[in-house]
């Protein structure tokens, strides 16, 4: 049997790995969504940008629904803290997610002009304010999250909505949204022809430069301006799941000491870096899907590197910092992670394997002519 | 502490969001069973109809399928957002069976259901076919977790508290997942499901053979419908009978509440149909009693009898006593994990503290409870009688219909007569809404009846809930409203809309036994 410290630890990695799944594969989708009104002007090269990812999203979106699935199951304190303390930023992520199920599938159901120009800008909310909105909550939990529990463990959240809109924040979601918005263009390019496929390569030829700069000068900020959390003491990492028994120590650079201690954690910011200068170099190649496979492994470092910045820390709080959430201390019980382990570890793998043989069934560029063919059945 | 005003909203909340989810459901449920067997008359005898079926109540499907993950999502968020306190205190055990969910069940069925619209041509007809059942049974795992994880809430076995977590967790898996309550609530729930899809092509069809329209498609469907709306129908008295059975072994008092029975009825219990109730003075003032039949119901025996409210009562109030000493032994280990004695009061008194937890109504200092405070918390464990005794009268007698009109539905196929009668095609087609009705009054004895627990006897709703401000919660409740009632509209009117112009105009032409389209 695994002991419940590793267990833990297991959990966290699967974790970075659910959220940087639902990154790449949600990613492109909001990516799309957010340049649909941009990059197709006309009712046919719209319906052409809206089918590429019309069989897939479905399926793509259920990472999110994982996603917030496993933080449940496996650290449940981290899902009532976060999802409650975030909570008016949480429905704005609802709101503008449940725009995208009718603007895919009742968008092209009527010939009216008003009628599919409103989806259209449906769907761009549905594409730009998610990312925007998962870029500034992951912003503000590297700052902590004012909140603090009482002696009964119930949660506490001290601040306000318009507090999680402050600079370092929102310098984050602009790197969520432009980290998006170019791999959606790098998946238009590998989906579409002609006029549609030279815009999206222009996009991601320079998309991924903007991401490099802002991610980098949010490195800066980090580095100078962010006050990082340490465990000074307590906190035993096999112990109960019990935020109250540590010691936190606060300053001001201290979510880069990790680079010191664990050095192969340096790898996750240099694939980001490399991963999005690669793609500009691939865009233009005969064989675009690898620069698909960058841009992807490009968000796979971001996303991890706010990830392993923090460890082990899940969501500090600023409030309390000794009640910061932690992957040690936050989780679920030991019975109850190795459930879960097993179940992914027998699901994880038939996942992959009938999404491989969708995505190979649906292969192929999408074309005006196709959508004309098929005016009915697609979207 | 936390404002009562919040925790209304909260419940109102997830009542509405939970409701809309549920008017998307059951038709996903039931109608992409229906498209596996169309496809799979198509996949035997090959006769294009059959898949031209298949693709026109597709499209219908996927109608309502968007907005069944639109509502979805919300719910899946939403114990976290709203129920922060739940979702700390029973996450261990609940999040699994939701987490599973997400893992066999979404991925499966929201991977599938793209390929099923747009694979049509890509696909040999086997793929197809296997496309289409995989989609059913991705919607019908999703039903079996989220129940297992609805039915724990109801009865939860399987779990004990962990005082150094402050929070249950689970002991066994396996209880958890062969919880009786939730079997019975899953079959009972897909079978309503399948009710609702039997019921929506019965009267979509009834509807184009009363305009004489597409009637070589209508028959062949309705036939699908009549035979598979019977089986099902009967499936959903039986097994809601298995409900009530389990509901009065796990959950007495939400049983006595649906029956309005103050009193214990000495085996065997008479079932009341009609009653006036009295919730302020525990009595009913009139009922109309069939001997012996609660007794079978409840029991399944003529010896046993069935406990009412007023005895429920005094056991509750014994079982907050209990819970105050777990409660006292819980504050001397919260000081001291290693005391002995109060580990053993503890583990003794467990099952009380849930009880003990409804106090925190009237006073702070839980030990120092009054009798009187403990009589009151006592009476806070029966839920509104009245609504819970029609709700649940009319869902059995709705259910009763059903089985009537698919079994007239079905004589009238073997007959060959379906289109003989106006008459019943007319029943048939206004009878479109009913399934639903029955569905949400059933959430709302399931839901409503748990009152006022969030977990049976161990977390009382009121604790449940996120600390949040009224003002969040009226802008997200508001919200919701708005939006998806905005979308409730044009889901509506698209189905019409697709409804109206028929497969006649979705395919341009008839569909014909034999002759067909190549689209
Ligand atoms: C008995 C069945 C049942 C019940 C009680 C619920 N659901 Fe549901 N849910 C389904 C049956 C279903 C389904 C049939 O599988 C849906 C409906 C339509 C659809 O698209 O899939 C679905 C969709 C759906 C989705 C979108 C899935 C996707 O993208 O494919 C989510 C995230 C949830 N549900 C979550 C929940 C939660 C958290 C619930 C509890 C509070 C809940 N559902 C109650
Ligand atoms: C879609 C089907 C469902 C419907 C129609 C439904 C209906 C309701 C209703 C009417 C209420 C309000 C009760 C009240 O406050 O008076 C409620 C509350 C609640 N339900 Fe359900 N429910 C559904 C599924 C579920 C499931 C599957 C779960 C758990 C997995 C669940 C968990 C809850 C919780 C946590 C509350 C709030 C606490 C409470 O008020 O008891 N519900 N639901
Ligand atoms: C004779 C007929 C019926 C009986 C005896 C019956 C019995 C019950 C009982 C006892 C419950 C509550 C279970 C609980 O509290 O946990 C329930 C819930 C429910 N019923 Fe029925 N029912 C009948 C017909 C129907 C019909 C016709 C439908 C819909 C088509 C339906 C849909 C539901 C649903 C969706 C629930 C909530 C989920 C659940 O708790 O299982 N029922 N039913």
């Amino acid at each position: 049997m695994l002991d419940f410290e590793t267990l833990r630890l297991i959990w966290w990695f699967l974790l970075g790995f659910l959220l940087a799944g639902f990154a790449i594969f949600d990613g492109f989708d909001f990516g799309v969504g957010a340049l649909l009104p941009w990059i197709a002007r006309t009712d046919s090269e719209r319906r052409v940008v809206i089918n590429t990812i019309g069989p897939v999203w479905e399926g793509n979106q259920t990472w999110i629904i994982l996603g917030a699935g496993a933080i449940f199951a496996a650290f449940p304190p981290l899902y009532g803290a976060s999802f409650s303390g975030f909570y008016l930023a949480l429905i704005g992520l609802l709101f503008s997610m449940i725009l995208r199920p009718g603007g895919f599938k009742y968008r092209s159901k009527l010939q009216s002009t008003t009628w599919r120009t409103i989806w259209d800008h449906l769907l761009f909310v549905g594409g730009a304010v998610p990312p925007l909105l998962f870029g500034v909550a992951v912003g503000n939990v590297l700052e902590g999250v004012p909140f603090h529990f009482d002696e009964w463990q119930r949660l506490f959240y001290d601040g306000t909505f318009f507090g999680l809109l402050n600079p370092f924040a929102i310098l984050c979601g602009l790197v969520s949204v432009s980290m998006l918005v170019s791999h959606g263009a790098v998946y238009l390019v590998n989906k579409t022809e002609g006029v549609i496929q030279a815009r999206a390569k222009r996009i991601a030829s320079l998309g991924p430069l903007v991401t490099i700069a802002l991610f980098v000068l949010a490195g800066f900020w980090v580095a100078f301006g962010v006050q990082g959390y340490v465990v000074a003491a307590g906190g035993a990492w096999n112990g109960p799941s019990n935020p109250f028994t540590k010691t936190v120590t606060v300053h001001t650079g201290a979510w880069l000491a990790n680079y010191g201690t664990y050095p192969w954690m340096i790898l996750a910011p240099m694939l980001g870096l490399a991963g999005a200068v690669l793609t500009t170099r691939l865009v233009g190649s005969p064989k675009p899907i690898l620069a698909f496979v960058s841009s992807g492994a490009s968000i796979f470092g971001i996303v991890s590197t706010a990830g392993v910045s923090m460890f082990p820390f899940l969501m500090p709080s600023s409030n309390n910092p000794n009640q910061s959430l932690t992957a040690f201390d936050a989780s679920s019980s030991h019975y109850t992670l190795m459930i879960m382990l097993v179940s992914t570890i027998i699901f994880m793998p038939i996942i992959i394997i009938y999404t491989s043989w969708v995505y190979k069934m649906m292969r192929g560029t999408v074309s005006s002519k196709y959508i004309d063919d098929n005016s009915h059945s697609v979207y | 502490m936390i404002d009562i005003d919040v925790v209304s909203l909260a419940r109102l909340q997830f009542a509405a969001t939970a409701l809309y989810h549920f008017l998307f459901v059951p038709l996903t449920l039931g109608l992409s069973v229906i498209l596996g067997i169309m496809e799979s008359v198509y996949f035997i005898t090959k006769r294009p109809i059959w898949r031209d079926m298949t693709k026109f109540w597709g499209v219908l499907f996927g109608i309502n399928f968007a907005m069944g993950v639109a509502t979805g999502l919300t719910m899946e968020f939403q114990f976290g957002t709203n129920w922060a306190y739940y979702s700390h205190y029973v996450g261990d055990i609940f999040g699994a069976p939701l987490a599973i969910e997400g893992l066999m069940a979404f991925f499966l069925e929201a991977t599938f259901v793209g390929i099923f619209f747009f694979g049509w041509d890509r696909l040999s007809r086997g793929a197809h076919l296997f496309v289409t059942w995989m989609v059913a049974l991705g919607s019908n795992l999703s039903a079996l977790w989220i129940l297992i994880a609805n039915g724990w809430m109801q009865h939860p076995v399987g779990a004990r508290f962990n005082f150094e977590s402050m929070r249950m967790e689970v002991s066994s898996f396996y209880d958890v997942l062969f919880n009786p309550t939730a079997q019975a609530k899953f079959v009972h729930t897909i079978s309503a499901g399948y009710v609702t899809g039997s019921m929506f092509v019965l009267a979509i069809s009834a509807f184009f053979l009363l305009s004489g329209r597409n009637r070589d498609f209508a028959k062949r469907s309705i036939t699908i419908a009549a035979a598979f709306g019977l089986c099902s129908s009967l499936s959903v008295v039986v097994l809601g009978d298995e409900s009530g059975y389990t509901a009065a072994e796990s959950q007495k008092m939400k049983l006595a509440a649906i029956e309005g029975m103050w009193d214990t009825e000495p085996a065997p219990a008479g079932f009341n149909v009609v009653a006036i109730t009295d919730q302020q003075n525990h009595k009913n003032l009139f009922e109309a009693k069939v001997p012996w039949l609660l007794g079978l119901i409840a029991t399944r025996s003529a010896s046993e009898s069935v406990p009412g409210i007023n005895d429920l009562v005094a056991k509750n109030a014994q079982n907050i006593r209990d819970g105050m000493k777990a409660y006292t032994a819980l504050q001397i280990l919260r000081k001291d994990g290693t005391n002995v004695e109060a580990k053993e009061i503890l583990k003794q008194y467990e099952y009380g503290l849930g009880y003990a937890l409804l106090l925190t109504k009237y006073t702070q200092d839980i030990p120092a409870a009054t009798d009187d405070m403990i009589t009151k918390a006592a009476w806070d464990t029966v839920p509104d009688v009245v609504p819970l005794f029609w709700t649940f009268r009319l869902m059995v007698a709705l259910g009763f219909f059903f089985i009537g009109l698919f079994a007239f539905a079905f004589w009238m196929v073997v007959q060959k007569r379906v289109e003989t009668s106006r008459r019943f095609l007319l029943v048939a087609l206004f009878s479109l809404p009913l399934p639903w009705i029955s569905s949400e009054l059933g959430w709302f004895v399931a839901e409503y009846g748990r009152q006022p627990w969030c977990i049976d006897g161990i977390l009382p709703t009121r604790l449940g809930a996120s600390s949040l401000t009224t003002g969040d919660m009226w802008l997200s409740l508001g919200g919701f409203l708005i939006l998806y009632s905005t979308l409730l509209v044009v889901e509506l009117y698209l189905m019409v809309r697709t409804i109206r112009k028929g497969p006649e105009d979705y395919f341009g032409h008839h569909p014909a036994p034999v002759l067909s389209s190549a689209n």
